[in-house]
């Protein structure tokens, strides 16, 4: 085996330590149904489909929990005619 | 047209979702574009092996559910752009897979990807006999252990009965996957060696995975061991069992035949 690679190595149970943290307090709160990311998202993505017809491929939502700032990104492209909702 | 692989065993534990994520990232190093889906739902982990874990927005119940399309749910890995994850849901349980939905994704997901590999949950019901459906192949995670064994020989028999490939008269592709296998115990003993698994299981060997601290520290930084440490012992049988999947004739050795200075030590295995 490689020593430098064994020796150049830091330890990854910190690393683990802190995802499960931060993943376990978002499941946690989530399991009371109080996601707020994820309310967000489902009433966001309400809103616009009042608005326009929602094309699923043109929406992105991304993501990203964090320890104390999470964040999330909603990209829509509007095409021209977007305003209108098609019934 | 991509392939559709189930990575099954029925038994729980013995390395179906390390495998996943390991041979998924070995195929999307070499270029192919790869996607694997978490079938267990309710239970997932593939996104936490994967690093994904805080960036899971939808899931494969919100797009069999129609809740979003399938291009909104999957994951890009951040390290390798031809690696997806299509997670599982957390907070729903199986029976929210239904025959038709899985079908529906799997087969878009086949038309999009050079592989769509399937991460089985344990158990031979409803997740387990969905995610193996729509496979073109079969690999068989088992662990040199009697109850592994066992429960491998019981998925064998599903995959030769409950698949369309079955059920279309087709033969089922499987193949043997060793995992966790340790092979000073073999040598003393104690351990079941590979042939006679083989001899048992008789369906082709497409690798040996030893037994390894680097498959845990991967999973504790999020990162499929392929790429937290691709010189790992571990790392190097996944890349072979990786290309005997693309049909390549690599020479199979049992890994860490013998331990070093270092690997007594530390009670790692010599690669
Ligand atoms: N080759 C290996 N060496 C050491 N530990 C392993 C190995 N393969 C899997 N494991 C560990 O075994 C446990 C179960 O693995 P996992 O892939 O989740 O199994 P499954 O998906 O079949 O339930 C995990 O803790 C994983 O880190
Ligand atoms: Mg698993």
């Amino acid at each position: 085996m490689n020593l430098k690679r064994f020796f150049s190595r830091s330890a990854s149970a910190p690393a683990a330590r802190e995802r499960l943290q931060v993943l376990l307090a978002h499941e946690r709160a989530s399991s009371g149904d109080s996601d707020l990311l994820k309310t967000l998202r489902d009433e966001i993505m309400a809103v616009i489909a009042k608005h326009m017809q929602v094309d699923g491929d043109k929406v992105s939502v991304k993501m990203e929990r964090g320890a104390s700032v999470s964040t999330l990104a909603v990209d829509i492209e509007v095409p021209f005619d977007g305003g209108k909702k098609a019934a | 047209m991509g392939k559709v692989i189930v990575v099954t065993s029925g038994k729980g534990g013995v390395g179906k979702t390390t495998s996943s994520a390991a041979l998924g990232a070995a195929l999307a190093q070499n270029g192919d574009k790869v996607v694997v889906v978490d079938f267990d739902v309710g239970l997932r982990n593939l996104d936490l092996v994967m690093g994904a874990e805080r960036r899971v927005v939808y899931d494969l119940v919100n797009v069999i559910q129609g809740e979003a399309k399938l291009a909104q749910a999957l994951i890009r890995d951040k390290r390798l752009e031809t690696l997806y994850l299509l997670p599982a849901s957390q907070t729903r349980d199986k029976d929210n897979l239904t025959p038709e939905g899985v079908e529906k994704v799997i087969t878009a997901l086949r038309k999009a990807f050079d592989w769509v590999i399937c991460d089985s949950p344990a158990g031979i019901e409803r997740g387990a006999t969905l995610a193996m459906r729509h496979a073109d192949v079969a690999i068989v995670v088992t662990n040199p252990e009697v109850s592994s064994v066992r429960d491998s020989d019981r998925i064998i028999g599903l995959l030769d009965s409950k698949t369309m490939k079955a059920e279309q008269g087709e033969r089922m592709e499987k193949h043997l996957l060793l995992t966790r296998f340790d092979p000073a115990r073999a040598e003393r003993g104690d351990m079941l060696k590979v042939e006679d698994v083989l001899e048992i299981l008789s369906i082709p060997l497409l690798g040996i995975i030893p037994e390894s601290m680097d498959v845990l520290r991967a999973s504790n930084v999020g990162a499929p061991v392929t790429i937290a440490d691709n010189k790992s012992a571990p790392a190097l049988a996944y890349f072979n069992a990786a290309r005997r999947l693309k049909g390549e004739t690599v020479p199979l050795t049992t890994p860490g035949e013998k331990r070093g200075f270092f690997g007594k030590i530390f009670g790692r295995k010599a690669a």
